[in-house]
């Protein structure tokens, strides 16, 4: 901890030169996993920003009327239409599936192996049911005839946007359940036992970025 | 310090992850209140950048790294604002040329999805 100390009385633009000009490893304390998977995430954050951009210029441009989200995603739950129910349970099932990964980080880091498998499993099965509900989602919107290239209540755009930006955070869902559940098989496979169990937290950076993309979607997309 | 990894108590996580319910709840709110035009947008994106640096922040431990690498992630996104900017402006002439010039339609409205009109709609499929 000496060189934190230390650290903390040269101001941070100072620290960072220094960080980053000292010929050696430049995240210092940071395990080179984690650095990668932090690289990763910065240029998945671009590719996630360039379709919500794609989409902007869309909804600016457009001519052709644009579907009202609320009405289009309602369910009518005992004969009541509520808006945007579906994607508010979404919402909260990724949020509540986020409590549970930063758990078993936490867990890790105390060694607690199956902890960290049964938050980690539990993590994916919240994750699954998301991708599910997505589905039932998408399978609502192609039978109201919604195509990535039409699309009955105006603008064909809002079809493909939907389709793509949905499809492609859904994939990341979909990829961060598999992941999980590998992890934590070799967690309490004893694969990590030599390790600090930074890997744990390196699976939750990967899950936390895709619960925070959706957080611009359902913002961007969904309220908007 | 490379063997240390991130620990912090429990409490921190438990309160984050209660306020990003209550900030969830709140922009659904947003939409279920149905309110429009700058309060509207203004809630979205309060609660949206909330949302987004508690993540960041806490579930991500940015908070607690070294500024090497919080520079060195965060700084890169400044690009994308850009971006975004250059493509606002960019989209408004797009969209007064169409308007302007022509003569598209300013504000047309959209049909109600399927669920809502429950008739057959005479337009041909597209399957």
């Amino acid at each position: 901890m000496t060189d934190t100390t230390l650290s903390t009385q040269e101001s941070i633009f100072t620290s960072t030169a220094r960080d980053w000009s000292s010929d050696m490893s430049t995240f210092k304390g940071v395990p080179w996993g984690k650095a990668m998977m932090w690289i990763f995430l910065l240029s998945d954050t671009f590719i996630f920003t360039c379709f919500l951009v794609g989409y902007m210029v869309m909804r600016m441009t457009v001519t052709e009327p644009w579907p009202v989200a609320s009405e289009v995603f309602a369910l009518t739950v005992w004969g009541v239409s509520v808006p945007l129910l579906l994607i508010a349970i979404m919402t909260f099932i990724l949020i509540t599936s986020s409590g549970t990964m930063a758990m078993a980080v936490n867990m890790g880091y105390q060694r607690r192996k199956w902890a960290v498998f049964w938050l980690m499993v539990a993590t994916a099965a919240l994750g699954a049911s998301f991708v599910g509900m997505q589905c039932f989602e998408w399978t609502k919107l192609i039978l109201e005839r919604v195509r990535p290239w039409y699309n009955p209540m105006g603008a064909p755009q809002f079809g493909s946007i939907f389709f793509m930006v949905t499809g492609f955070h859904g994939l990341h869902v979909s990829v961060g359940v598999a992941y999980l559940l590998i992890v934590a098989t070799r967690v309490v496979r004893g694969k990590y036992d030599h390790t600090n169990f930074e890997i744990v937290e390196i699976t939750g950076l990967y899950w936390h970025f895709v619960d925070l993309v959706w957080v611009f979607i359902f913002a961007f997309f969904y309220l908007w | 310090m490379a063997t240390e990894g991130q620990q912090h108590p429990i409490k921190i996580y438990f309160l984050i992850w209660l306020l990003l319910f209550v900030f969830s709840f709140f922009s659904y709110l947003v939409d279920y209140l149905d309110l429009q035009g700058n309060l509207r947008w203004f809630l979205i994106v309060v609660f949206m950048l909330l949302k987004a640096g508690f993540i960041v922040a806490i579930f991500m431990h940015m908070k607690w790294e070294r500024f090497a690498l919080i520079f060195g992630i965060l700084l890169p996104p400044i690009a994308l604002v850009v971006l975004m900017f250059l493509m606002a402006i960019e989209s408004n002439y797009a969209w007064n040329t169409r308007v302007w010039y022509m003569g598209e339609d300013m504000a047309p409205k959209p049909k109600p999805p399927e669920h809502l009109h429950h008739g057959e709609s005479e337009e041909e499929t597209h399957y």
